[in-house]
């Protein structure tokens, strides 16, 4: 049954519309799977993508992340741009505050691919902070999408593929019967923190967001805020949004938003450009983000089922590698 | 030397927040050999049990826990953190932290000692994290504590032993008293030169966690701790205003 028949096509069950399932179901159709999407959970922007910054960013994350979080998302960025709209490939700002300017030091040791910026330069790259920081990192080579409209340009180019989404599907069984009675030759299972029963070591990690509507401030793309408690990044999106996020607990709460956190997201706001104090909060919004020990998301087999789980932060960036992965493993027979 | 009736495996506490990944935590706890592992449970506990996965992981690194309840500003806040952790991990040691302020994270002496007597009084190991305040000292040795934690700076500044005469006036006015550096440690030299003060043992968190090589630093600070525990003990030599040659003037062979 792991031996896909030459000339079939695979029949190939993804669970979990996430951004891990959704890119592993474009991926495979596009290789000629016969895909079923099978959405769990009841209702879309019940998971950890839909809370996502949608940054785009290898470098940046090398900060904290293993060299082969960078080493595997170095391919991110073309795939998102040929597979969805509006990719945007501005680079990013990381920025400190006046008390934190030490951290810029320390990041960028620990980084590569930045030019150092003074006040100028960050003026002449977003015109609206001019004046306001003196020193900075600017990552040329990096981007950033809204993972929302991601999520959905990639459900209707999966239906052009002639792949099927069932909705509100059983979390732990089949979709009403889509290949009359067959069953398929490969399950994918991208269900997330969902699926924390049955990886081991795969943890939940809180995070917490805020999206700010403010007609008075221009960016043209990520800002990090470095800040020695929680990294804080405001990502700008259309319609003058600004989703500024995210919180760290080692928790798999999903209760609604603390004060404290609030607090602090929105002081980074704030410190960026006191114009945010005028925004409109627009939304507030708490995920578990699925993670291994190691924090590297990982592609594991087990039997007929291949699981890819534990994007923990970096969902976006890793999942165009992840789900090539899962391409070879249906494809090729070849492991993980 | 006992910490409530508990010999420690090695005098270098680790705390556990802020690490990448929990494989590297759990790296560096066993570079640094640490004899306790602090974890705070207010932050990771949002909603009940909701930390769960994460209190798992400590409970699997086999060295003994000390729960903490950072972040907590009231004395009921404190009290009511460590119920919950003594549930959770079913220790009567409690790291009591009760903030005062919130840009240096100083302790509140007053809302400490009244703490630490409630929890005392209610069977808890208290583990006091305060000034190095010696009358502060001698309440909390009141209200029931055995060890005491004086800072040696602000929580996660790394700028070492900041006041070396109070923490060694401390060390002097309660000799018999186990005295534990917590927090401002930045490198291993200042846990090194703690350890020569005469303390105890000393608790790292941040230097270890947001170094570049976690477990690579906290190897080092297992070797500075000891290094400075066997110096103590080898009676160091006393500073003087003058040079003092070391090899003999006299009788030296005169080049002409």
């Amino acid at each position: 049954m792991t031996k896909v028949e030459s000339g079939a096509r695979p029949r190939v069950l993804v669970r979990g519309a996430g951004v891990a399932g959704l890119t592993s179901a474009v991926t495979l159709a596009e290789r000629g799977a016969d895909v079923v999407l099978a959405e769990i959970g009841g209702r879309e922007g019940s998971g950890a993508s839909w809370m996502a910054g949608g940054m785009l960013a290898p470098w940046c994350e090398a900060e904290s992340a293993p060299p082969e979080v960078t080493r595997d998302s170095l391919e991110s960025v073309d795939w998102w741009a040929a597979h969805v709209p509006d990719v945007a490939r501005n680079g990013t700002l990381v920025l400190a505050p006046p008390r934190d300017v030490a951290d810029i030091a320390r990041f960028a040791r620990r980084t590569s691919h930045f030019q150092t910026v003074d006040g100028a330069a960050i003026a002449a790259l977003e015109p609206d902070l001019e004046g306001r920081f003196d020193k900075g990192l600017f990552f040329p080579e990096e981007g950033h999408l809204d993972p929302r409209k991601a999520l959905a340009a990639l459900r209707a180019r999966l239906v052009a593929l002639g792949g099927r989404i069932s909705v509100n599907a059983p979390a732990d069984s089949m979709p009403d019967d889509p290949w009359h009675g067959a069953r398929p030759d490969w399950v994918v299972d991208c269900t997330g923190i969902s699926a924390e029963n049955r990886l081991t070591g795969l943890r939940g990690v809180r995070g917490e967001m805020v999206l700010l509507r403010c007609q008075d401030v221009t960016l043209s793309r990520p800002v990090r805020m470095l800040h020695p408690r929680i990294p804080v990044y405001i990502v700008p999106r259309a319609d003058h949004l600004f989703m500024v996020g995210a919180t760290m607990v080692e928790s798999e709460s999903l209760a609604s938003m603390t004060l404290r956190s609030m607090v602090e997201l929105l002081t980074a706001a704030y410190v960026l450009h006191p114009a945010f104090g005028e925004a409109e909060i627009v939304e507030t919004g708490v995920g578990v983000r699925p993670a291994y020990p190691d924090n590297v998301p990982a592609v594991t087999v087990h039997g007929h089922t291949v699981y890819v789980n534990g994007m923990y932060r970096h969902g976006f960036l890793l999942s165009p590698s992840r789900a090539r992965r899962v391409g070879d493993i249906v494809f090729g027979g070849s492991a993980a | 030397m006992l910490f409530y009736g508990t010999e420690l495996s090695s005098r270098l506490m680790l705390g556990t927040a802020q690490y990448p990944s929990p494989e590297i935590l759990a790296d560096s706890v066993r570079a640094a050999q640490a004899g306790v592992v602090t974890v705070s449970l207010r932050r990771e506990s949002v909603g009940s049990r909701a930390g769960q996965a994460f209190w798992s992981l400590i409970r699997d690194l086999g060295v003994p826990v000390l729960p903490n309840t950072a972040g907590c500003h009231t004395v009921k806040e404190a009290v009511t953190t460590a119920h919950m952790a003594r549930e959770v991990f079913e220790t009567d040691w409690i790291k009591l932290e009760v903030i005062g302020e919130s840009d240096t994270l100083q302790p509140d002496m007053f809302a400490l000692v009244e703490a630490a007597r409630i929890l005392s009084e209610d069977g808890f190991n208290v583990f006091p994290y305060m000034t190095e305040d010696l009358v502060g000292a001698e309440r909390l040795l009141r209200a029931g504590c055995r060890v005491l934690m004086p800072w040696g700076a602000p929580i996660g500044s790394g700028k070492g032993l900041n006041n070396v005469f109070g923490l060694r006036a401390l060390r002097a006015h309660f000799p018999d008293v186990p005295l534990v550096v917590d927090a401002g440690i930045g490198l291993p030299s200042h846990a090194a030169q703690a350890m020569e003060l005469g303390y105890d043992a000393v608790l790292i968190n941040t230097a270890v966690a947001q170094a570049g090589d976690p477990a690579r630093m906290a190897a080092a600070f297992r070797l500075a701790v000891e290094a400075g525990l066997i110096a103590r003990t080898a009676d160091p030599m006393e500073q003087r205003d003058m040079a003092a040659p070391s090899t003999p003037v006299l009788g030296q062979a005169v080049l002409a």
